[in-house]
């Protein structure tokens, strides 16, 4: 059997790697990327404790799907974002993207 | 290959073609035309080997081929698919694979592989001919190859997938997956010169009117599992689950077993095209002529037969072999009206794909009537004769009209018609192969005696009608059988025979092996089919024939046993109505000089208009249905309903809102506010603010970092210092 | 090691190699793929996970919708940044560094817990997509978050709409 570190370690690192894909990448699409491998690691997490702690009760796979209709939501707004400010600015560098400095 | 295996199989290969031309071979058109070819002929010859194994089995209808894999959990079990190849998916499976890969052969040569480019072709309009210069420096215009050659190999070859898996599936839902491909496909293939605004209403006209009978079919589908808890045959069409389901009352006093019949039927109305759906089917001669074959013959209308003929059990629930049920006489008379209805309108037609597109329709009106009387066999026999004999005639058609483009080329009169048969006439000279094959499955439409398939699955139809007493059925059916008789010779007379109309048809040529061969073929079928089906109490051929396919097929369903005497009134009918309706065809046209009246006219009088028109059904379904969806949506809804109705409400609150701001801002901050207390804290703001503005870069990610920066260390405060 | 244990190597292998190919490959389409990789894995750490319903959704969503989404945003974006020497800014060692970080302070926290090498307790019940149904549905249970993630979505969905043609009109 695997232990339940071997799931979280794997869900630490997933989310680290999204993090720097958000804090680093100059893209707006790529950081948005970023932010799915986030919460995949979270769903990670979210699935295994259901499973290593309380396989009787449904509450983990609820969040977890709760968290998809989020993800979902998140993307498809993002997106949009992404595409109005590239036909407005002709660009998705997201340091381009900076109307709000003083 | 263990047959189970073989028949999960068969859909594969022109699936798989789909996706290899889009994805990787659609630059080339010899490759995209190999791979798709390859992929029917091996789909034909995992589909011989299943049928002739099928063959081998001894009582094949209470042991069929089957197999199934569980595929959606569903909470307390599983949604199961799988294949079934019984007695009638075999037989169907060998008409199919047969056009199917015919089909596939004769368009290398329609689109005319081979020809150079063409000098000013677009996507999405037919080729119009190049200009090619000989050693010798001069120019003459060739056929040039079809623009969007290697799509076309890629939309058949999803639509040859999607029949394979309507054939071979063992459960309504399956079946359903594989309609709809064949629906979106016939979309993009009756649309597939979109460039033309014709083609892409005809496109959306075939979609929407498919889509009315899908929808009644999927509330078929949904009360069927609803009921029963499967969509499988084997389970549905048991005799416990028939027998409740046809003692359950549903409604207008129909069993529940007749109303779920009815509701699928109707998915097999618009299908198939019977009225009152009927409108799409004409429309959908606007896409290449090996499409129009594909849908007429091989496919899609063929495949709303099979599921009527495949949910028969239900239909004929409760049928003692005499009184038809509520349902079956539904579908007789919608089948019956149909064939006479639109043989009237093929009378009228000019254009020679119009002329099969109704005798389509014509066509599966009878196997619907069929049907109807509880004539199963008959139903699947014509089913398969018919698609062999109209596959063979759009084919033939279509090299008809390859030859007569040939002719446009060469005189250079683009203005001409290729399709109109007022324009042709004497091309029996100029090509042969064509016009031997098109008299065969002329005939074999027309139910010649003896010789074609044609008049066996009509004479079985006739037969099975007149001993069980459905005698009006009988007189409709024998009618339009006298009206095809004669619209077939029509046809075959205006285009074939005489002298020649125009100069284009005298110079038009025959066509290359690739559109012939798929012609003598089937004109094999056309010929041959039917002597497996011959009546054993048949007066002296009876006695040589075993009846092989009646007893192949009969034991899909349990049918009840009805004594059938022979009798000659339906042999002499069927007789008289075919051979008087073709000498009479021959004898109206044979003298027809170019641009005289047409004597149907000359006797219609003005009753002609309404035949011409298609009983102006187009006219009627705009005016009742199609503009008022139109006014409904443009007028009523946008203008009144969202600009008025519900912007006008929005309007009211902005002012109100700006009213109240301004209130405050005149009775309270002003006199109040700012006389009391001042602007002292404003102004510290916006100082402070002046001092730390350069923190904002308005660079998300700068943020995000610091954010990050400061939450690990709050974190790391918290755990070191509050937590230990 | 077990069947198991190398088949979650594998699949974490195939996870955390395609997340960094996410965010570091240049051409934008090629990190949309690589996370469809990336959701693959953790689709198939599901079924490890015995939560089949939870990879079937994964596959269907995620890679369905959420990935195509993706990939058609890059498409609309063409104007990619290929000549550009490196796909990441200026703040790519502070961003390394914070990441490593965070992934070190993860390691801490779950270090020190106590059932962190523990084995699962129980087995999971027969019936598990049903009772999830039935749970999402149930107005004792999960309704109320269900519908207001539906509501969210629809939002989403409508101001997805509005901000992506909007941008149109305005111009």
């Amino acid at each position: 059997m695997i232990p339940i570190s071997w799931y979280l370690i794997l869900a630490a690192a997933l989310f680290s790697i999204g993090l720097f894909g958000v804090l680093a990448r100059k893209n707006a699409v790529a950081i948005l990327l970023g932010i799915e491998l986030m919460l995949n690691a979270v769903n990670i997490n979210l699935v295994t404790f259901w499973r290593y702690l309380e396989p009787a009760k449904v509450t983990g796979q609820v969040f977890a799907i709760i968290v998809f209709a989020v993800a979902a939501a998140e993307v498809s707004v993002g997106l949009a974002l992404i595409i109005s400010i590239y036909r407005r600015r002709d660009t998705v560098v997201a340091n381009d993207i900076d109307l709000l400095k003083w | 290959m263990a047959t189970n295996t073989l028949i999960w199989l068969l859909p594969l290969p022109p699936l798989l073609a789909f996706f290899i031309i889009v994805l990787f071979t659609n630059k080339s058109n010899k490759l995209s035309h190999i791979v798709g070819v390859g992929a029917a002929a091996l789909s034909w010859a995992g589909a011989m080997v299943v049928f002739f194994r099928s063959l081998g089995v001894e009582h094949f209808g209470e042991h069929p081929f089957t197999d199934s894999i569980p595929w959606l959990p569903l909470g307390d079990g599983w949604l199961e698919i799988g294949v079934r190849i019984d007695p009638l998916s075999a037989a169907t499976l060998f008409f199919v694979a047969w056009t199917i890969f015919m089909i596939f052969l004769y368009s290398v040569g329609y689109h005319n592989f081979g020809q150079p480019k063409g000098d000013h072709d677009k996507q999405g309009l037919p080729p119009h001919g190049a200009t090619v210069e000989n050693e010798h420096g001069h120019k003459h215009s060739v056929p040039s190859v079809e623009p969007m050659y290697a799509r076309f190999f890629a939309f058949i070859g999803l639509f040859a997938a999607g029949m394979y898996t309507l054939v071979i599936s063992d459960n309504l839902l399956t079946l359903f997956v594989g309609w709809e491909i064949m629906g979106l496909c016939s979309y993009l293939l009756i649309g597939f010169w979109f460039a033309k605004k014709s083609a892409r209403n005809a496109g959306i006209k075939a979609f929407m009117t498919t889509r009315i009978g899908d929808v009644f079919m999927l509330l078929g589908l949904a009360f069927l599992y609803s009921a029963t808890g499967s969509l499988r045959y084997e389970v549905i069409f048991s005799h416990e689950v028939l027998h409740a389901l046809e003692s359950t009352p549903a409604f207008w006093g129909l069993s529940a077993a007749g109303a779920i019949g009815l509701l699928l039927f109707i998915g097999a109305v618009g299908k198939s095209a019977q009225w009152p759906l009927h409108v799409w089917l004409p429309d959908a001669m606007e896409g290449p002529t090996p499409v129009s074959a594909m849908i007429h013959a091989a496919t899609m209308v063929s495949a709303g037969v099979y599921m009527t003929i495949r949910i028969f059990p239900l239909i004929s629930a409760g049928w003692d072999g005499y009184t038809l049920t509520p349902t079956m006489s539904i579908i007789a008379f919608i089948g019956a009206f149909t064939a006479l209805f639109a043989a009237t309108i093929a009378v009228a037609q000019n254009d020679v794909k119009g002329v099969l597109a109704y005798s389509t329709i014509s066509q599966l009106g009878y196997m619907m009537a069929a049907i109807g009387v509880g004539a199963y066999v008959a139903a699947v026999f014509h089913l398969i004769t018919h698609a062999f004999f109209k596959a063979l005639l759009f084919l033939g058609s279509g090299s008809v009209i390859h030859g007569m483009e040939h002719g446009v080329l060469h005189t250079g009169n683009h203005d001409l018609d290729p399709q109109d048969m007022r324009n042709m006439g004497g091309l029996y000279k100029k090509m042969p192969i064509t016009f031997w094959t098109f008299l065969i499955g002329g005939f074999a439409l027309s139910g010649f005696p003896i010789v074609t398939a044609g008049f066996w699955s009509k004479d079985e139809i006739f037969a099975d009608a007149f001993a069980h007493g459905h005698t009006t059925v009988f007189i409709v059916l024998a009618l339009a059988a006298f009206l095809t008789a004669f619209y077939t010779m029509r046809q075959i007379t205006m285009t074939f025979l005489g002298d020649a109309k125009t100069p284009e048809a005298e110079h038009a040529s025959e066509n290359t092996w690739t559109m012939t061969t798929p012609l003598v073929v089937l004109a094999f079928f056309a010929l041959a089919y039917g002597w497996v089906g011959i009546p054993e109490n048949f007066p002296i051929l009876g006695s040589f024939s075993s009846n092989w396919f009646h007893h192949f097929v009969a034991h899909t369903v349990h049918l009840p046993e009805t004594h059938a005497e022979f009798s000659w009134i339906p042999l002499i009918t069927s007789l008289t109505v075919a051979l008087g309706g073709l000498a009479f065809g021959w004898l109206t046209y044979r003298k027809q000089k170019a641009g005289a009246v047409d004597p149907v006219k000359k006797w219609m009088g003005p009753l002609y208009h309404w035949i011409e028109n298609k009983y102006y059904f187009d006219e009627a379904y705009d005016f009742l249905f199609v503009n008022p969806a139109r006014w409904f949506s443009e007028i009523f809804t946008y203008k009144w309903m969202d600009r008025g109705l519900i912007d006008g409400i929005l309007h009211i609150f902005g002012p109100i809102a700006y009213w109240i701001g301004h209130l405050f801002r005149e009775r309270f901050d002003l006199p109040v506010v700012n006389r009391l207390i001042g602007d002292g804290s404003a102004d510290l703001v916006h100082k402070a603010g002046e001092k730390l503005r350069f923190v904002e870069t308005g660079r998300i990610q700068q943020y995000m970092i610091a954010a990050m920066s400061v939450f690990l260390i709050i974190a790391a405060v918290l755990y070191y210092v509050i937590l230990i | 090691m077990t069947t198991m244990q190398v088949l979650f190597l594998i699949f974490a292998a195939i996870i955390l190699g395609s997340a960094y190919k996410v965010v570091t490959t240049k051409k934008m389409i090629h990190a949309a793929f690589w996370l469809i990789a990336t959701l693959f894995g953790v689709a198939a750490l599901y079924a490890m996970l015995s939560a089949g319903f939870m990879a079937m959704v994964q596959i269907v969503v995620y890679v369905g919708a959420i990935a195509i989404l993706f990939i058609f945003a890059v498409m609309l974006t063409r104007k990619d940044l290929r000549d550009s020497a490196t796909p990441l800014n200026d703040g790519r060692f502070l961003a390394a560094v914070l990441s490593l970080l965070t992934f070190g302070g993860f390691f801490l926290l779950l270090k020190n817990w106590t059932g962190f090498t523990q084995l699962p307790s129980a087995e999971v019940p027969a019936d598990m997509v049903g009772k999830l149904g039935t749970a999402l549905i149930s107005p004792s249970a999960y309704i109320l978050p269900f519908e207001v993630a539906s509501v969210l979505l629809l939002a989403a969905l409508i101001g997805a709409v509005y901000v992506a043609v909007g941008a149109t009109k305005n111009k």
